[in-house]
């Protein structure tokens, strides 16, 4: 995903004279195309992710479009208090782009594990959460992220992500994008997980259940006019994401749902567990450490689908 | 010169006033660190500084930041004084639903960043310096900060950065008045010898008087640095200079004045 990051940038850049493009300090030779074609327009401002994003709210006071680029640990949890006083507050539009979000960065150990990410965000006024499912996502939103008027922040994986599109998908922020159509169960992913959502939405419908599958690109805002249909149509909503229970998309979901009284639909949510993942190991090791497998989904969702059709 | 010294110092007297009167009916602390900064803030918009009373709108002008937000009655005296918002204002400060709170807010006319936790204003300004370059503007990009205001890490990120990026139109005030909130800036960390510590940092580091407004009006229009470096000024100050009772007297940092004690400072200050 990072090099599709860098790509696509580079592109966008080509044409967006405002671009300018931060890092901190990560990235080797990732961006060498940019550098070269933009020499004036990368700065890699060193390991100080504070300094970084004060710095981005000066450039875009001046009227150019500032994007951070580090692991996402370093850029939402160090700088949280620069993001909120000087991107949310003054409303500027500072991209944030944090690289091996969730579990990304799992060999590295918890330091460089972003789990509450989209937590602490969400709670930010003026802030956009975007955590595209693929390299093709991630362009289309890299793009869309251009045109909002205020701060926003990317969740991307790393490298290697599976593609779920076979070609760019036009995405809109704040509006999901469907996959798959169904009829009892509607899957709900964020981010680099939607592949296995797939697989489980399949073997669902190998076993009786039809299940509909969204990629919610954009945590916040949240796709509440998609939530309002599925509270008519579905008897069962499942959020997944590579992120904790608290605080993320299902927790997003969980408020709505609690908020509009929706009482004839049931919710699943599937995320990591609140704890430290001490274990070592690459991300894949990590996800079933954390429950985050294709079969816990199907066996989960099985049983919740007993349970909410035995209520009528 | 813009103005005389003579109009500079009537400025400051009466900016001085406007402080004492705005703390004294609003009840709101920080008097002290207000009035160390006085000659500061009017060398940045008396001083020869383009700063547009269209703010942000106005991309090519000149940037100056009060990082040291706490002190944001005297920005706001000078601000009135220079038409970015009408003077009254000022009579509602810090009142429910009031334009001007305790600390500066970005939407204010003339104010971008929003500061009050401190370490706030450098970082932001090395950014603004960086973007008049990728831009191709010679403004200038001035930010003051408080002694205490060095305690925070992100101010010597910052002041890692700007020398690497030769950013000789960033012009940094320290006004060193020696106390912070609770004690001696020099004794609650080790900041002595801090022109040194700039300078060893990369920066253009000179010391001054921060209340020598000539000497200060010079810095604001000098050339930038020849070998591309950043200048900080370190600024000597006095807490609560110009009211004999509240120099270098830490209480002042929170205390309020009474109707009694502004007359009597009002008075000092040849206001009546």
């Amino acid at each position: 995903m990072r090099n599709a990051f860098a790509d696509e940038l580079t592109k966008l850049a080509d044409s967006d004279p405002r671009i300018v493009l931060l890092s901190g300090d990560i990235g080797n030779r990732l961006f060498n195309e940019f550098r070269e074609r933009h020499p004036d327009r990368f700065y890699n401002v060193g390991v100080a992710e504070a300094d970084m994003i004060g710095i981005a709210a000066g450039m875009a006071l001046a009227g150019l479009r500032p994007i951070c680029y580090t692991i996402a640990s370093f850029a939402i949890y160090r700088a949280f208090e620069q993001i909120r006083v000087d991107l949310c507050y003054p409303n500027l539009p500072v991209l944030i782009v944090g690289v091996g979000a969730g579990l990304g960065y799992a060999a590295n150990g918890p330091t460089h594990h972003s789990c509450e990410d989209i937590a602490v965000l969400r709670a930010l006024p003026n802030m956009t959460v975007l955590c595209p499912a693929d390299a093709w996502e991630l362009r289309s939103l890299l793009g869309a992220s251009l045109h909002l008027n205020g701060p926003s922040y990317m969740r991307i994986g790393k490298k290697g992500e599976p593609v779920v599109h076979t070609e760019r998908p036009s995405l809109t922020i704040g509006q999901a994008f469907q996959l798959r159509s169904g009829t009892d169960v509607a899957l709900l992913s964020t981010g680099t997980l939607l592949p296995e959502v797939l697989t489980a939405a399949e073997r669902l419908n190998a076993a009786g259940i039809s299940a509909s599958v969204y990629s919610m690109h954009t945590v916040k805002p949240l796709d509440e006019a998609l939530l309002g249909q599925l509270a008519q149509s579905a008897r069962l909503i499942v959020t997944i994401e590579e992120h904790s229970r608290i605080g993320g998309l299902g927790s997003a979901v969980a408020e709505w749902t609690s908020d509009h009284h929706m009482t004839n639909t049931g919710l699943l949510r599937f995320g990591t567990p609140d704890k430290i993942l001490h274990h070592t190991g690459e991300q894949q090791h990590a996800r079933v450490a954390a429950g985050l497998t294709v079969d816990r989904y199907v066996a989960d969702i099985q049983t919740a689908w007993r349970e909410v059709t035995a209520q009528k | 010169m813009t103005a005389s010294l003579d109009e500079l110092q009537l400025i400051a007297r009466r900016i001085r006033g406007r402080v004492l009167e705005l703390s004294h009916r609003a009840g709101t602390p920080h008097l002290g660190s207000s009035l160390s900064c006085v000659e500061m803030i009017v060398a940045a918009y008396w001083g020869g500084l383009d700063l547009k009373a269209s703010s942000a709108a106005e991309i090519a002008q000149d940037r100056f930041i009060l990082s040291k937000g706490h002190a944001a009655t005297t920005l706001y005296a000078a601000l009135a004084m220079k038409g970015f918002f009408p003077e009254t204002w000022l009579d509602t400060y810090a009142e429910p639903g009031a334009m001007l709170g305790e600390h500066p807010s970005p939407g204010t006319p003339g104010i971008d960043v929003a500061t009050g936790s401190l370490g706030h204003g450098l970082p932001v300004g090395v950014g603004l310096a960086l973007a008049a370059r990728i831009q191709q503007r010679n403004n200038r990009v001035v930010v003051l900060m408080s002694d205490g205001e060095c305690n925070e890490g992100s101010v010597w990120e910052a002041a890692l950065f700007a020398p690497s990026q030769r950013l000789n139109r960033l012009l940094v005030m320290i006004d060193y008045n020696k106390w912070q909130a609770t004690g001696r800036s020099d004794e609650v960390t080790a900041l002595s010898p801090l022109r040194e510590k700039w300078e060893a940092f990369g920066w253009r580091a000179v010391d001054v008087d921060g209340h020598d407004l000539p000497t200060l009006v010079q810095w604001i229009q000098s050339e930038p640095d020849a070998d591309g470096r950043p200048t900080v000024l370190v600024a000597q100050t006095v807490k609560g200079k110009g009211v004999s009772f509240m120099e270098d007297d830490n209480n002042w940092h929170y205390r309020i004045p009474t109707a009694d004690e502004l007359a009597r400072a009002f008075v000092e200050l040849q206001l009546t």
